[in-house]
């Protein structure tokens, strides 16, 4: 291969907008989109402890950045986030055991991990308006 | 095909890179502990939601929450740095900006990691 034109026109496989989006296809790419997202959400979490620590009057504007109606928007994707990429990895852990590769299981792991994600997030912003 | 590799490094498993399934492992440890502590981390913050300086202070002061949060500090991030390298080298080719990018994840995780550790003890060694 040392000496192939890279530049010509070969063949490419096809690819991206070539496949129907499928629901396993879906979750995979979501795990990596949620993991990537909560890689930068931590300096949501940097920024909290931070400004706690800094003292009150820091603490209060943290408390009033998170509190406003753009900050709880962000903490609901977050919140989602990581319950979806959790779920996400619980499928992970059956596959690594070696199983669920059947494509009803691996089907049906897929809808319960989006929708037991979506369910949860929800439920558990009811329980934090609750207990508010 | 014949194997060219030694009987020696076919036992030792470590392949070309030298660390075999270190990456791995080391991220579904990370992603196991992650699903307790992730779940104490979200009931942390519902809990915490709204509070006063006061209440979040001493929160923070109970040594066993203390050592918890640090917990999902540290094994978040360094989860979170495997896992970013992952997704690094699957998309990056040129090699000058893979290296640029997978030592700036380092950065990025260390600082977070470790703003974040400084913050905690000082709230829990009392202020
Ligand atoms: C919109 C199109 C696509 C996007 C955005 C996408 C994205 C991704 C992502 C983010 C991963 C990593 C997921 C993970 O590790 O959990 C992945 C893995 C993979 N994708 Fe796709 N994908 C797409 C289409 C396809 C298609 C059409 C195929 C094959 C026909 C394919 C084959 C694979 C394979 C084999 C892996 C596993 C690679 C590995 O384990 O290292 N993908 N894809
Ligand atoms: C809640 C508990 C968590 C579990 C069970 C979990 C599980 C996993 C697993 C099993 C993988 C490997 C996926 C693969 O090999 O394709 C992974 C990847 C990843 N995780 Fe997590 N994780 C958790 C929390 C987090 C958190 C809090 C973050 C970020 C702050 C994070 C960031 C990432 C990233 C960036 C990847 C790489 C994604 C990829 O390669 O597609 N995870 N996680």
């Amino acid at each position: 291969m040392a000496n192939a034109d890279l530049k010509a026109n070969r063949p490419l496989s096809p690819h991206l907008q070539i496949y129907k989006l499928i629901v396993t296809m879906v979750m995979s790419i979501l795990h990596r989109i949620t993991g990537a997202a909560l890689y930068f959400g931590t300096i949501l979490m940097a920024f909290w402890l931070v400004c706690a620590a800094a003292g009150p009057e820091s603490y209060q504007f943290a408390m009033d950045v998170f509190g406003s109606f753009l900050g709880r928007l962000v903490l609901f994707g977050f919140t989602w986030a990581l319950v979806h990429h959790m779920l996400g990895g619980l499928r992970h852990f059956v596959w690594d055991m070696g199983h669920g590769f059947e494509l009803s299981t691996a089907n049906w792991m897929a809808r319960a991990t989006i929708i037991g994600s979506v369910s949860l997030t929800v439920i558990l912003w009811i329980i934090g308006f609750i207990v508010a | 095909m014949s194997d060219m590799r030694t009987p020696l490094a076919k036992v030792r498993g470590l392949g070309s890179a030298k660390d075999g399934t270190t990456h791995f492992w080391r991220q579904r440890i990370t992603a196991v502990a992650n699903v307790f502590l992730i779940s104490f981390f979200v009931i942390l913050v519902i809990a915490l939601q709204g509070a006063d300086y006061a209440s979040f202070t001493q929160a923070l002061q109970n040594p066993v929450i203390a050592t918890l949060l640090l917990l999902v500090i540290l094994v978040g991030c360094l989860h979170m740095k495997l896992g970013m390298q992952v997704i690094i080298e699957d998309y990056i080719h040129s090699e000058g900006l893979k290296l640029l990018l997978v030592m700036g994840n380092i950065f990025f995780a260390s600082i977070i990691a470790l703003s974040s550790v400084v913050a905690v003890l000082k709230i829990s060694f009392g202020g």
